[in-house]
């Protein structure tokens, strides 16, 4: 919470504590421009960094349990390429489809589905080859082919497209928290909510599944369903994530892990909040960061994740040892 | 997917497994012995043939009765993580708690005696990880206890111990069977312990598959047939397989 107020306060043009303060709180303040800022883009911003970082780090938690594998992730496992493929064929794919001209925004709506669909296909992908193969380091080693297919895919489809169409995606690509309207931030709230329910309900199967699957199912869970459940989650969220902020790399891997050594424990009645809170703390930390305070200038966040926060993770693994599930 | 000839080892099994006794399934290695446990407690499906459980097909049963019905001790290792012994036992209450895992008094009662019978309460914290295999596998009997089932089956449970506590999981399994009355049923490579202590025999051999009372199959010579006479002899006098050394 003080974060978060913190965070709203940072910015390129410099806002004393005090009138967020009273901004926060609904009174006026001295500049009416200063209420513009931190209504209509630092709040937004700052709700955005805590859905992206806790929703990529419980897809991560999830993943990782799911998998058994402590290098499971969105991203390692091609999800977040597949959510890319998805908003690619939305952007630079409607150049074939006749080439209807579209002026910059997609309907959210669109969006959300376009990414979550292709979080969908991949990850789907991904668990029929993981049924065929069982060995956790090749199920790793489809991810990443998955991953580089996708890319490949984007790739031929930026070379047919036009210039503008791939700007707009090179530049959603970047990564950014901002730039979210009040109603854009509704959808993005409603798909989350419904992945953080539904994450509430799989925390028997989770813990269970912490023995391995032969014993999960001694255990009266139904394997099927709970991974259904746990996947169908798992794309809902990376995919809506991916489409409102691109694709973030590095969160959804490394808070399970930053929560799992502050808590040790790998019980998921603690891990789930823990993960919430931590992710939501490591987003708005970058994204202070990045907007590199009292300057003009917004770094893309997906940089700034990965170049501060794979150092901690390096650190934290060299001086811990022992990385779990 | 494969396409190369199965290798039927037995065919036409038909076995009748008693309530309330301690059972042991002896055979070489890759025999099948894995299998047929697998195969009774749903965690592979039958070849062939129905599995029945209290007059009941085992497919019939939901995954929570079975659950609260035949508990299991496999030989997989554990994936790394960092339960504790108290929560990896907790885990065998699953079937009974409500979608948030809550432990009622009831649970902790059984978790705790669970505990007490395996003789295991100095490793209650400690992560399961920095246990001894003898240790682990204790918690692993400990955590189907606390499941609270009829039957419990135990893939293996000795393969990684020394003699002495081989010897033990043998006889805590043996006094359980007589506290609890329940059906323990154990796969083992420890001929010698389970022609001790075993109620029944279920024999696996290349000539198919035998099950009688301990007795009845030393009297009937069916040990004889379980490895090749020139190289291990049953010796009925000795109650115990010996090297033959007239070769």
């Amino acid at each position: 919470m003080l974060y978060f107020f913190f965070n709203i306060s940072l910015g390129s043009v410099a806002i004393p504590f005090k009138d967020v303060f009273y901004i926060l709180l609904g009174e006026n303040t001295s500049k009416e421009t200063w209420q513009t800022i931190v209504l209509n883009f630092r709040v937004p911003k700052a709700i955005t960094a805590i859905l992206v970082g806790s929703g990529l780090s419980i897809s991560g938690l999830l993943m990782q349990t799911l998998f058994r594998n402590p290098l499971a992730g969105p991203f390692v496992l091609g999800i977040s390429s597949g959510a890319s493929l998805g908003v690619a064929l939305l952007i630079l794919g409607t150049s074939f489809l006749g080439g209807v001209f579209i002026s910059g925004a997609f309907s959210n709506w669109s969006l959300a589905i376009a990414a979550s669909l292709g979080a969908f296909f991949v990850l789907s992908a991904v668990i029929i080859a993981a049924n065929k193969v069982r060995n956790t380091m090749s199920i790793l080693i489809i991810g990443l082919m998955f991953g580089s297919l996708t890319s490949a895919i984007i790739s031929v489809l930026a070379y047919f497209s036009e210039a503008a169409q791939i700007q707009q995606y090179m530049f959603w690509s970047f990564g950014s928290l901002g730039n979210l309207s009040w109603q854009e931030l509704s959808v993005f709230t409603i798909i989350y909510s419904i992945g953080l329910l539904g994450t509430l309900m799989v925390i028997k199967p989770l813990n269970s599944l912490l023995l391995g699957e032969n014993y999960a199912k001694s255990l009266g869970i139904n394997i099927k369903k709970s991974r259904t459940i746990i996947l169908l989650i798992t794309s809902l969220l990376t995919g809506v994530i991916t489409a409102f902020s691109g694709p973030i790399a590095f969160v959804g891997l490394a808070v399970p892990h930053i929560a799992r050594m502050i808590f040790t424990t790998s019980n998921h009645k603690v891990l789930i909040p823990a993960v919430i809170i931590i992710g939501a703390l490591v987003l708005l930390i970058c994204d202070s960061i990045a907007q590199l305070p009292n300057s003009e200038y917004t770094l893309p966040i997906n940089a700034i994740t990965s170049l501060f926060g794979a150092p901690v993770v390096i650190w934290l693994l060299v001086k811990k040892k022992k990385i779990y599930v | 997917m494969q396409k190369k000839n199965p290798i039927i080892i037995a065919d036409a099994i038909n076995l009748a497994i008693e309530k309330g006794k301690f059972i042991a399934v002896i055979g070489k290695n890759g025999i099948g012995k894995s299998t047929l446990l697998r195969t009774l407690s749903k965690v592979q499906n039958p070849l062939h043939g129905t599995i029945f459980l209290n007059e009941k097909k085992i497919n019939d049963y939901t995954n929570n009765d079975l659950a609260t019905t035949l508990s299991l001790v496999l030989t997989e290792r554990l994936p790394e993580s960092q339960l504790t012994v108290f929560e990896l036992i907790a885990l065998g209450r699953q079937p009974y708690t409500n979608w948030m895992d809550t432990l009622s008094e009831v649970d902790n009662r059984k978790i705790q005696w669970a505990i007490e019978q395996t003789e295991i309460k100095h490793l209650q914290n400690k992560r399961f990880y920095e246990l001894s295999d003898g240790q682990l596998q204790r918690v692993l009997i400990a955590r189907a206890l606390a499941q609270d089932t009829e039957i419990i089956v135990l893939d293996e449970p000795t393969a990684h111990l020394d003699m002495h506590h081989t010897f033990k999981i043998f006889s805590l399994l043996k006094k359980l069977v007589d506290v609890t009355e329940k059906t323990i049923i154990i796969s083992t490579h420890q001929v010698n312990l389970a022609v001790d202590l075993a109620d029944e025999l279920i024999v696996f051999s290349n000539k198919g598959l035998v099950s009688g009372k301990t007795q009845t199959l030393i009297n009937e010579n069916v040990l004889d047939t379980l490895f090749s006479k020139e190289i291990i002899l049953f010796n009925k006098t000795l109650r115990q397989f010996t090297i033959n050394k007239n070769n």
